[in-house]
Formats: structure tokens, sequence, C-alpha cells
């Protein structure tokens, strides 16, 4: 297996702030894996992906993808490249379904007629009738429904990366869990390496093949979810899963 | 009553003239504003400080009354229409550009956010999400500098650059009631109208 993504010493503090955001962070991605990455707000979760894809550049270090280091590629080369799904989904509410979802084979001047095909085997690909949606607008559908679309919109072009932002946090619980399981099967489908920010742990546990936790800033740990239930690293991961199980108690009081 | 419809008769072709005098300072006016105002809007899309320095700059030269400008620019470019075209773009820079700029930085951060990471540059994120996106607040600068320019513009008749204004002054310096009011009825209605047109043509977007 090779490493999709590199993080090399990586260091990023934003102005006007006395702390780092994400402070040396060293670490590999291998190809095809689903990594989820754990955190309160403020850890710096959403700013280690954010690097990856260049919407933030680290002040130190070097982020390698497929061993290039990202900061020499040209960043909408790069872009174009990496699947990109935020919680808000950031749809284009002037646009069309079959619109959004073309953003980026449009962006590289593929023909009418491929972009055409590739909307409808997108949109059946996330669940949603091509027929039915790719003429409506986003503020038409629920919230799960333009989570689907952002999702397609980032699969468009086969990225072998996708960045998720707490994309379902915006969704309800039922929801949320039908979205999880068919973002399991996309990802056993299509083999990319998908990276996903949440700081949900049940959220987390289920989708990662590696979870890595973080607090303030630096890596707790990054494990199988097995091995950091089995043995957290430190005092910050074992009071997260302390957490997590007294939530699980709660229930168990009512069966 | 028969001296208005006398003067109507009679100066019917004057009245005409001085309109579209009026208008055509007005459409000079809106097109070389909008060319300034559209180039200062890029360079403040790459760089918001230099947005907010350009927008600090004219809301200065904005907040001078316009007789005064036009005394400062008659040395330079003497008295005419020249000098009432470029004070007018100036006001106009200053309506146009808080517009503009506030408009473009107002769209919803995580709309920009997901263009600019699905790998559009950034003047595909200002042509095909910023601008439509914002085009309210682009309109309704639009019509704010239209209807200022064609009030302004009666001023400039003072430093003979034509249009309605002539009417007007010469009815306040010969005492001539019905001058006075034909000028006054025409320039405010002449903003009005064009006003009205914009609010239609905002309903209809």
């Amino acid at each position: 297996m090779s490493a999709t993504i590199t993080f090399s010493n990586v260091s990023k503090q934003f102005p006007g702030t006395s702390y780092y955001a994400v402070e040396r962070l060293s670490f590999s991605v291998e190809e095809g894996e689903f990594v989820t990455i754990l955190g309160s707000s403020g850890c710096g979760k959403t700013t280690l992906l954010k690097m990856i894809n260049r919407l933030y550049e680290p002040d130190e270090g070097s982020i390698f993808l497929f061993g290039e280091d990202t900061a020499k590629i040209d960043v909408v080369r790069l872009r174009r490249g990496i699947g990109y799904v935020i919680q808000q989904t950031g749809l284009f509410p002037h646009m069309s379904i079959a619109e959004n979802v073309a953003t980026v084979p449009k962006l590289l001047k593929w023909d009418k007629e491929r972009i055409q095909n590739r909307v409808r085997e997108l949109l059946e690909l996330v669940k949603l009738d091509p027929d039915e949606f790719q003429g409506r607008y986003p503020s038409q559908l629920s919230g799960g429904q333009q989570q689907r679309v952002g999702l397609a919109r980032a699969l468009a072009v086969e990225p072998e990366v996708m960045l998720m932002d707490e994309p379902f946090g915006a969704v309800d619980a039922i929801t949320r869990t039908g979205l999880q399981d068919e973002l399991l099967s996309l990802h056993r489908g299509l083999g990319k390496t998908f990276l996903l920010v949440t700081h949900d742990i049940h959220e987390a546990f289920k989708l990662g093949t590696r979870v890595m936790i973080m607090n303030e800033g630096k890596i707790s740990q990054f494990d199988t979810p097995e091995s950091i239930i089995r043995q957290p690293a430190d005092e910050f991961t074992a009071a997260l899963i302390r957490s997590a199980k007294e939530q699980e108690k709660m229930w168990e009081g009512y069966i | 009553m028969s001296k208005w419809s006398v003067y109507l008769t009679r100066h019917y072709d004057d009245l005409l003239e001085a309109l579209l005098e009026h208008l055509q300072i007005t459409a000079v006016t809106l097109l070389l504003s909008l060319i300034i105002a559209s180039a200062l809007t890029i360079m403040a899309i790459y760089s918001k400080k230099t947005g907010e320095i350009l927008v600090h700059i004219f809301s200065v030269l904005y907040s001078v009354p316009s007789l005064a400008m036009f005394a400062f620019l008659i040395p330079v470019t003497g008295l005419g229409k020249t000098t009432a075209v470029i004070v007018l773009v100036v006001y106009n820079q200053y309506l146009l550009l808080r517009n503009f700029i506030s408009g473009l930085y107002g769209v919803d951060p995580a709309v920009v956010e997901a263009a600019e990471g699905l790998g559009m540059r950034r003047m595909q994120v200002l042509c095909q999400i910023r601008i439509p996106l914002a085009k309210k607040a682009l309109f309704t600068g639009i019509q704010l500098a239209v209807v200022s320019t064609i009030g302004i513009a009666t001023i400039a008749a003072m430093i003979n650059a034509g249009g309605l204004g002539t009417i007007l002054f010469d009815g306040l310096r010969t005492l001539n009631v019905i001058k006075i009011v034909i000028g006054s009825i025409l320039s405010a209605g002449l903003a009005l109208g064009i006003n009205a047109i914009f609010q239609v043509a905002e309903k209809r977007m």
C-alpha cells in the first residue's frame, strides 16, 4: 500500500491567536482508507482537513498527496482532484441540482452529453431519482437530500480523495444513520480514500477504518476503532470513551 | 393658465433639448461610473483591504458638497459637461462600490467556500457565484447612482453643463415662476420616473 496523504510536521497558527490551531502533525493515510477525525470544536480538525485542499495554508511543514508536495501543485488543479463536502452543503442556490452536480465537469470542460450522463449516474449513486430531482433547486430539497447532492457534486470526477467536514451535522438522527450507511457502502464500492471530520463519537467509530482523535491541535491517538476502545492512549481519549459508554447506559434502563 | 400653455408651446423644443441633454449626461456618467466601479470592485475582491480603503476614500469625497467639488475642478477642467461628468462619476463610485463590495462579500461564506473547494478560480467564483447571488445589491447600487446622478446633474447646470437645471436656474435668475416650476417638475419627475422603472425591473428579478 502506498500513502495517499502524508503530513510532515505541519503546524498552523491563525493570525491574532496565541496558540497553534494544529501543532506539528505528522501522519500518513493509506490508499482506500476511511479516516474519521474526531474532536470537540476548536481542536483543529477542520483546520487539518482544509489544509489538504489548501483552503488554509500551513505555516510550517509539508503535506504530500501521492508523494507530491501540495504546496507545489497548482491550487486549482489540486482542488479539482479532491472531493469536498461541507456541513452547510454549500450548494449553489441559484443553480439547479443538475447544474450543481455538474460544477467540476463543467470547469474541466467536459462535453454536454458526457456531463448529462454523469449527472444521472451520480444522482442514482446517491439514491436520488434523476428525473425527479435534476431540475429542482436546492431550496426545494430536504436537508438530507441536499447533503446527497453535495456528495454527488464532490464525487463528480471520481476524485481519489474525498474530504468531508461534518457532512451530516445538520441532518436529523434518522436521516443521518441512513446517510452514514450509504456513505459506507459508497466507500466500499469506490475504493477511494475518505477523510471525514466529526464531533460525534458514534459516527467516528462507525465509519472509520481508522479514527484520529484530536485534542488542542494535536493527535491524541490514531488507530483502528477497536484498538482505541481497548487501549486508549491518553486520559483525553479514555474520557471520551467513558462519556460515550455513559450515554449508552441511559438507554439500557428502558430495555 | 394661458401663460403656462404659451410657455410650453413656445419652448417645447427647448424643454425637450434640456431633457435629452440631461439624459445624455446621466447615460455617459453611468457608463463611465460602471466601468471604473467594476475595475475597482475586482481589485477589492483580490484584496479586502484595498476595498476598505477605496470605500473610505470615496466616502470622504462623497461628503464634499457638489458645488464645492465643481468649483475645485473648474481651474483644471473648466466649465461645462466634462467637469460635471467627472464629479458625478466620483460621487457614483461611493454609491456603487459600497453596494457592490458589501453585496459580493455578503454572499453566504459556505457557498463561496464550496466553490473554492471544488476548484473554481477567483474570477469564476466572482462571475458564476458571487455576482448572480449578489445581483439585488448590485442592482440597488446602480439604482441609487442613477437617481443621484439625475439630481446632482441638475446642479451642474450652474457650471454650464446644460440639462434640465438650465431651465430652473434661468427661472431663478430672472425670477420667472413658470421656468422655476417647470424646471423643478421636470428634474424631479425624471428622477421619480427612472426610479419607478428600476423598481418595476427589480420586482422582475
